[in-house]
Parts: structure tokens; C-alpha cells; sequence
């Protein structure tokens, strides 16, 4: 079979009950993408595909032989991140990192389907939802974070999509958390 | 274990009171570093147990029991040998492992799998080239039983329950005369709550990569929190000296206790690649981490306080039912926080066992202080309530000055300052009696948190490249607490190298044992070893530059001293290195060590519906020296939002017929998701604890979850009026008693 990820390409010979998760982590070297439930319960497998954000976990690698397959590696990469992988370092928006690259994967997708207008089930106005912090908690509820960086996964999205009411800024967090456990 | 060389070893014997962390200036210690694994794990790039790649991977896929308790008969490994791909199915009645192992245990676990002790334990593995063919194979793999006879009912046996042995906190333990003193108080309580059973759910399923080496030594990727300990328990289970096990956890996504010893997966693992000669990758599917590895036991807790009129308390009671299976030491410590959270001088707090053929009960994050401060916490808010006393004033009131039941001090405790700061961040003076907003009642909730602070024999090495680069490398673990982090800030903080130069190698039994990833107590023990490896290196720096170590100053790279700065690489010659090795002493008797802080909510309650929302929540913690504010925040938040789950959400629902878990999997085991969690907001106290360790930090992993989960529920009783003893607290058990909307 043939694949398009991260805008390259690869030739694979699988099991036609491969997943794409699958397909990724024991075939091809792309570990960045991970299992957490393999029934598309927890988020932590979350890919693009077509720009779409999939669970990776629930869709057959033989499916998408002529699709367009993002995963986190082709996001962007140590000294040359994504803006969001860099704002979840900055606002610590993880701390296992396991569900990590779902959750970046996620934000993508999602901030893609806030720009085309998507409701969600918390938009006031159905025909132009607004992002704000419970559209954005809402809209990533997809994606479990057991060691619960919700805050600030919320955060990081919140500074790179420049949405509105403004939050503090990772520096301004920083800043504010040196005065209480610096005398 | 701790076979040591040229080491700076310290026993907590006495009072640290002095620490180069105060005197350092490079300026690392306490601040927000961001995560020095963070790029790595943000792209992909952090490599968990499952993902090591080796030239012919064979896959494992695990076979799970489906009675309830019984034999297995016979295993039909034929039927299934011929299937495309398949390669063996590989079972060992003796040496498998039943349960998983406790954390900290360096025995195996209980072993022997032809008796089945309760449903989804594991039996056999199968083996294939490929993972769909192994998962194929493995489901469809007969298996015959012969049914036995099991308790699969808790109420059935009742009867049998026994007191069970001491453990990290005494079985029974009695002071006074409880019965007496709640007789004779002018305002008692006398209520009983319950928790369910509930799992850990880390994100990244239980895994191990099992490679044996060509002398017969097993080096096995696995994700596992205490690596020292683990590579006991497995070479125990297998039979194997411990020299022969290695154990590499470098990732691990997430532990919460489920990953303190050994899980079934590892023993399969290492047995099928002995048998098929080829490295085998076993990795649990959800379904089996949820029946196969541990759950935190339901709780059944007795409470009783008596109070003098003026609300100081004259009995604290806190008898708990719990549950593990037969023949199993371990017992949920329930009353472990209430020994030292109150004073009062008629104390009883005891626990039953009851067995029952049920997935092992283990350590879950904050193991006793989580599910009993529920019981303490709310029993506190009732007893307000009938004083008509303020809940914070009355926890205030009875602040313990000294250890209630040892008489010993505390080493520091800061509970009465985070119970003030917590009340005026969070406006808990403004609190109404009840709040309308349209459809929703909003009410406000606090609790004290303490969780028990323990300092655990660990060693680590810390090596200065002639470049001025370091390295530290330890048996210790970063399940997501920023180990990685934290020990190089204390690196950085008196060797005076920066952070960036300085490299961790972490989560490998080959480097200097430690106790790992536990109980909240790895910062402090891992990071007062690399304390004292640091502590040796600077006086080795101080020798090499014919200074005293007090009259150098290290920083930004350079050793300055005696009107002469030279670089730290330079005077490290061809490199220096240094062991760090900490052990607990007679400050863990001669004080009683634990982390305070307090919570407070806010709650909206659906008169409709039922829901519940949390609105807002705070949390104020002190835990001696806070050693990155925003790795610390972050375990914190964690905690609450446990808190958040055991309050409203998280229950194993046991099948009463077979044992079986009923919801085994993320869709039905409720966790919080992004949106039932606010932004939270995470307050330090300035606190030191001389006590404790050289680095003066306590444990914060587990304080946030401590009494979390009581001020989410008193918020549910302020806002509503209906007080629900019975955890989770859905919106079914509300229903009945919400007012009409008018």
C-alpha cells in the first residue's frame, strides 16, 4: 500500500486491519502519535487527515491511501515547532506528554473548524461561533488528559488562536508564580 | 542495592538547617522553568516503553480470563497456532504473575495463573508477527474452565472481614475512649459515607519490550514507576538474580500508583521472548489495564465527631470497610490523614478488610488521604453546620499544634495560614447561604488538604565534563512531574552550570538505584541525592581552586573565588564525578512530616436537571520549598481535577454476579474532560522544612487531590441542600431532593 504523510511518501506492506495509528507507530517509525484506548474513547491517537482531525485508532490505513496524513511530527519539530507546540511548552500545557500530540493535533483541526464557521455545542450564535475559553474546553473535550493540564492546554490555545477575552500570557503566568515562591 | 564508592551519603538524622540552594546564585531554583523534555514531548519525539524499535519485534497480545474465579482446564493452543502470522501462544502456570505488584515491593507478586482469582486475569499470551494477527489469535484462543467458587458480592462478606496488618498506616489504632466522649458532647455527628472503586486511567496503557541479551540478562522497556524495586519484582517472578534485570522507563505516560510495581504484561513479555527467542512487545489493551492491574478499593467509612459547644473537637472516629482479594497484605489506608489533621483527644481509626475476588486494590494517587479525607472533610462540614459554625473557623479552631496522637511537633505545618489565604483569594466571606442564577443554585464548598510527606532511600550520580557540561543520572523516574526538570534546576542551583548544560538521564536501572516515582516523595528523596552528589562537587571544585567550598561562588559556568575567576570546566580537569545517596533517619520519628493546604469551590447545580458544574476552584498549598513553580502548579491542578473526578464522575462498576468489571474503558469509566474542568488557580505559601530533607521540599503530587474531592461535595450541599454520603455524587442521588423551580 502507499501513504502520503507529513507530505512524503511511503510504501507499506500491512495487514489490511491496520489502522492508521497502527500503520504509523509499528511500521513506520512515527511514534508521535499514541495508543491510549484503540476505540476512539481518550483522543490520545488524534491525526489529520485531509486536515481534518481523526482518531487514528478507529479508521483503516487501506482507506486512505490517497489521503493527505498529518501526524505531530510533520507539525513541526525540536527547533522548529508549530506555534502550539511551543505555546503547550511554554504554558505547560501537559506533563506526561502522552496525550500530547493528540491534543496538538486536536487544536489544529479545531481552530481550522472555529475559521469555517463550525457551531459547537456551546455557541450562543450557531451561525458564528466565537472562541472563547468554554468554546475552546468544549471543543477539545475529545481529547482526555488524565494528568489534567486543562487550564493550560486552554491557555495555549487560547494565545496562539489570539482569541478574545485575552487570558495571561505564559510570561505574565511565569511572572506572577516567581512572587509567590520567591521571598 | 545501594552498593556505594565515593559517596556523600546522609541519614535525616537531624535538622538540615542550612542549604546551598539558599546560598546558590545562579538563580534556578523555585522558578517556572519551562520542561526540559517539553520539546521532545510536544513533537513526537519522547520515546515511551512501547516504542523502541528492534530487528525482529515479535507482538504480544495478552489472554484474558473470563470466569470469575476457578481453573483453567486446558488451553487450546493449536486451534489457533495455524492462523496466518501466529507464532506461538506461550502460557507458564507457575511463573505469570496473578496481580500486579504493590509499589515499593522488591518480592514478586503473588504468582500462579491456572487458579483464576477474578475476571481478566491473565493467563497466556499470544505471539505473532504482527499485532492484528496476535489480537486475532488471542481473542479467539479456547480456553477451558472449571468454575470455582467466589465472593464476588461485598455484602455477602461482610462477616468475614478481618483487621489487617499494619501497614504505612496502622490497621487499628485507638486513644481515648470514643464511645464515651460522643455520649457525653453537647454536639456530635455519627455519619457514614462511601467511595467506590476507582482506577488510575494514566493515558499510556500498561507496556513492556522484553529483550533478553546474549549472557542470559533481560533488559526490559517497560512503564514503570519505581524502576528499582520493579527490576526486583521481576527477577524474583522469573527466577533470575536481580543483577540480570534491567529496567528502562525513560517516558512513561502517567502512573498515578497504577504503575508502582509490576504488572502482568512484564512477566508474559520476558517468558514469550525466551520462548520464541525474539523480543516481544506486550502492551495492554485499555480493557485489560482497567481488570488486570489495580484499582484504589471502595471505602465503606464510619464517621464519628464530638465537639464541645464551642466547636473544639473531643473524638474523631473514622472506621472504614475496605477491600483486596484474599491473601493480599495490601489495605486502602483510609484514615492515614486523619491521625494528624485534627487534634482532639479520643481518637479511633480502624479498618476492615474484606476480601473479595476482585482486581487487586492498590496504591492510587494519594492512597488513604484521597477517598478518607471525603469522609473526615464532609463530616467536618456537618458539624459546622450544627454548631452554626463557620467550616473555616471551626478547622482553624482545631489546628493541631502538636502530633494529636504521637506528641511530637510537626515539622512544619501551615495549615491555619492556607486556610486564611484560601478564604480571601477566594471570597469565601461573601458566601450566601444559597445563590440562584436562572436555573442553577451555586453554592461555595472548602476542605483542609494534608497528605503525609516521606523521604525514601535513593542515589544518584552527577558528573562535571571537563567542557563544564553535566550530567546526572539516577534509577529515578519522570511519570510526568518533572523530575527531568527539577533535579536540574537543584544541579544547576549549586554547581552553577545552567540549566541547558546540564543533561538527565533518568528512568534506567543501570544508572545509581533510587526509589522512583511514588507517594509524592521523589523530589525530595531523587533531588536530595543529586543535592549531595552536588554538595561533594563543589567542594572538589573548591579544592581545585585552594578555596574553602563556603568562599565559592559558582555561576553561569564560572568558579569564582579569592579575587580569581576560572571556569568550572577548567577546574574540572578530565571531569569529576560525584554520588549523591539520601536515606530516612530518626527526623521522620522525632517529627511528623506532611504537606498542608486548603480548597475551596464553587459548584452550580442544574434545578432541573440535576448537573453540576464546577465554576470556580482554588487551591492553597504549602510543601516546604516549591522547586519549580510550574511543574509544582501543574501537579496541583492534577490533583484537583481528581478531586473533581472522585466527586462527581469516577466509579468501577464490579458486576455482583462474576467480579467483572462492568465499565472497563475510557468511554465508561468517567474521567473529567477539558470542559468539566475551570481554570483553576494553584496558591504557595512560603514554607522551608528543615526537617524533611537538605532541599527542604515536601511532597505536592498528591496534596491536591487531598480533600479536593470534600469541597466540591460540601459546595454541592451549600448550593442545594441535600447532603449525598454516597460517592460519586451524580445527579440522580440529587434529583429527589432539589427544591421546585419557581
Amino acid at each position: 500500500m502507499h501513504f502520503t504523510i507529513n507530505g512524503r511518501a511511503y510504501e507499506a506492506d500491512v495487514d489490511i486491519r491496520t489502522s492508521i495509528l497502527d500503520l504509523c507507530r509499528e511500521h513506520l517509525g512515527l511514534t508521535g502519535a499514541k495508543k491510549g484506548c484503540d476505540h476512539g474513547q481518550c483522543g490520545a491517537c488524534t491525526v489529520l487527515i485531509d486536515g481534518r482531525r481523526v482518531n487514528s485508532c478507529l479508521t483503516l490505513a487501506v482507506m486512505h491511501q490517497d489521503d493527505e496524513i498529518t501526524t505531530i511530527e510533520g507539525l513541526g519539530q525540536i527547533g522548529d515547532p508549530h506555534p502550539l507546540q511551543e505555546a503547550f511548552v511554554r504554558h505547560d500545557g501537559y506533563q506526561c506528554g502522552y496525550c500530547t500530540p493528540g491534543q496538538i493535533c486536536s487544536a489544529v483541526g479545531m481552530l481550522d473548524e472555529v475559521a469555517k464557521g463550525w457551531p459547537s455545542h456551546v455557541s450562543e450564535d450557531l451561525a458564528a461561533p466565537l472562541l472563547d475559553d468554554g468554546e475552546i474546553s468544549e471543543r477539545m473535550s475529545g481529547n482526555l488528559c488524565r494528568c489534567a493540564a486543562y487550564p493550560n492546554i486552554v491557555d495555549a490555545i487560547r494565545e496562539v488562536a489570539q482569541a478574545e477575552p485575552e487570558g495571561r500570557t505564559a510570561d505574565e503566568k511565569d511572572a506572577a508564580m516567581i512572587g509567590e515562591v520567591l521571598a | 542495592m545501594f552498593g556505594l564508592g565515593t559517596t556523600n551519603s546522609l541519614t535525616m538524622d537531624k535538622p538540615h538547617p542550612s542549604s546551598l540552594l539558599d546560598t546558590g546564585v545562579q538563580g534556578a531554583i523555585s522558578r517556572p522553568f519551562d520542561r526540559v523534555d517539553g520539546p521532545k514531548k510536544v513533537s513526537g519525539a519522547a520515546t515511551y516503553a512501547a516504542e523502541y524499535e528492534f530487528d525482529n519485534l515479535a507482538y504480544g497480545f495478552l489472554v484474558s480470563a473470563r470466569i470469575g474465579a476457578g481453573k483453567v482446564v486446558s488451553i487450546d493452543a493449536d486451534a489457533v497456532r495455524s492462523l496466518p502470522g501466529v507464532i506461538d501462544v506461550v502460557w507458564d502456570f507457575k511463573r505469570f504473575i496473578r496481580v500486579a505488584g504493590q509499589g515499593g515491593e522488591t518480592k514478586a507478586p503473588t504468582q500462579g495463573v491456572q487458579e483464576i482469582a477474578f475476571s481478566g486475569e491473565i493467563i497466556a499470551i499470544v505471539v505473532a508477527e504482527s499485532y492484528e494477527a496476535a489480537r486475532d489469535a488471542a481473542l479467539q484462543l479456547p480456553v477451558t474452565y472449571e468454575a470455582g467458587q467466589g465472593v464476588f458480592d461485598l455484602a455477602v462478606n461482610r462477616d468475614e472481614a478481618y483487621t489487617p496488618p499494619d501497614l504505612v498506616t496502622p490497621g487499628h489504632f485507638a486513644q481515648g475512649d470514643v464511645d464515651k466522649a460522643m455520649a457525653e458532647a453537647p454536639v456530635s455527628i455519627d455519619v457514614t459515607y462511601t467511595t467506590p472503586s476507582q482506577n488510575s486511567a494514566a493515558m499510556e496503557p500498561h507496556a513492556s519490550t522484553a529483550v533478553w541479551e546474549e549472557d542470559g540478562s533481560l533488559t526490559l522497556y517497560g512503564a514503570y514507576q519505581m524502576p528499582t524495586s520493579d527490576a526486583s519484582q521481576l527477577a524474583k517472578s522469573l527466577g533470575l538474580s536481580a543483577k540480570k534485570v534491567r529496567i528502562v522507563s525513560r517516558y512513561i505516560g502517567g502512573g498515578f500508583g497504577s504503575k508502582l510495581g509490576i504488572a502482568p504484561e512484564s512477566v508474559a513479555a520476558a517468558i514469550a521472548a525466551k520462548q520464541v527467542g525474539r523480543p516481544v512487545k506486550a502492551v495492554m489493551a485499555r480493557q485489560q489495564v482497567f481488570e488486570a492491574t489495580v484499582r484504589r478499593s471502595n471505602t465503606e467509612q464510619r464517621l464519628r465527631l464530638a465537639a464541645n459547644a464551642d466547636g473544639r473537637l473531643a473524638a474523631i472516629g473514622q472506621e472504614s470497610y475496605v477491600s483486596n482479594q484474599p491473601g493480599e497484605d495490601y489495605f486502602e489506608p483510609v484514615g492515614i490523614g486523619t491521625h494528624m489533621l485534627y487534634a482532639g483527644e479520643n481518637r479511633l481509626i480502624s479498618h476492615l478488610q474484606i476480601p473479595v475476588n476482585y482486581v487487586l486494590s492498590g496504591s492510587m494517587r494519594a492512597p488513604g488521604e484521597a477517598v478518607g479525607m471525603i469522609g473526615l472533610e464532609c463530616a467536618m462540614d456537618e458539624l459546622a453546620e450544627r454548631l452554626g459554625m463557620d467550616p473555616v473557623a471551626l478547622r482553624k479552631l482545631n489546628d493541631a499544634s502538636i502530633d494529636p496522637e504521637k506528641g511530637v511537633p510537626f515539622s512544619s505545618r501551615s495549615l491555619t495560614a492556607a486556610l486564611d489565604e484560601g478564604a480571601r483569594r477566594f471570597g469565601w466571606k461573601e458566601r450566601p447561604v444559597a445563590r440562584r442564577d436562572g436555573e442553577w443554585l451555586v453554592g461555595m464548598g472548602m476542605a483542609s488538604a494534608v497528605r503525609g510527606n516521606m523521604l525514601m532511600e535513593s542515589s544518584a550520580k552527577v558528573e562535571i565534563h571537563p567542557d563544564g557540561s553535566a550530567t546526572v543520572s539516577s534509577a529515578m523516574t519522570d511519570i510526568g512531574t518533572g523530575s527531568y526538570t527539577i533535579l536540574a534546576q537543584i544541579a544547576s542551583e549549586i554547581l552553577g552550570i545552567p540549566v541547558a548544560r546540564i543533561t538527565l538521564e533518568l528512568g534506567d536501572t543501570n544508572a545509581p538505584p533510587a526509589a522512583g516515582s511514588g507517594g509524592s516523595w521523589g523530589a525530595g528523596s531523587s533531588g536530595s541525592a543529586v543535592y549531595l552528589a552536588c554538595e561533594m562537587l563543589k567542594d572538589k571544585l573548591a579544592k581545585a581552586m585552594d578555596v574553602e567550598a563556603d568562599a565559592l561562588t559558582l555561576k553561569d559556568g564560572m568558579a569564582i573565588g579569592a579575587n580569581r575567576s576560572v571556569s568550572i570546566g577548567e577546574l574540572a580537569g578530565e571531569g569529576l564525578e560525584a554520588t549523591g545517596h539520601i536515606k530516612p533517619g530518626k527526623q521522620e520519628k522525632e517529627t511528623t512530616q506532611a504537606s498542608f493546604g486548603a480548597h475551596f469551590a464553587e459548584v452550580g447545580v442544574n434545578m432541573v436537571t440535576g448537573e453540576i458544574r464546577v465554576r470556580r476552584m482554588l487551591g492553597v498549598f504549602a510543601a516546604g520549598r516549591v522547586l519549580n513553580a510550574k511543574t509544582a502548579r501543574s501537579q496541583c491542578l492534577g490533583g484537583m481535577t481528581f478531586g473533581i473526578g472522585a466527586a462527581l464522575t469516577e466509579e468501577l462498576y464490579h458486576d455482583t454476579r462474576n467480579g467483572k468489571l462492568v465499565n472497563h474503558d475510557l468511554a465508561e469509566y468517567h474521567v473529567p474532560v477539558n470542559a468539566d474542568v475551570p481554570q483553576l488557580e494553584v496558591h504557595f505559601l512560603q514554607e522551608r522544612d528543615i526537617h524533611a530533607n537538605p532541599i527542604h521540599a515536601k511532597g505536592i503530587g498528591e496534596l491536591g487531590i487531598s480533600g479536593a474531592a470534600a469541597a466540591v461535595a460540601n459546595a454541592v450541599y451549600n448550593a442545594t441542600g441535600v447532603r449525598v454520603r454516597e460517592f460519586p455524587i451524580t445527579l440522580d442521588k440529587l434529583l429527589a431532593g432539589l427544591p421546585d423551580m419557581k
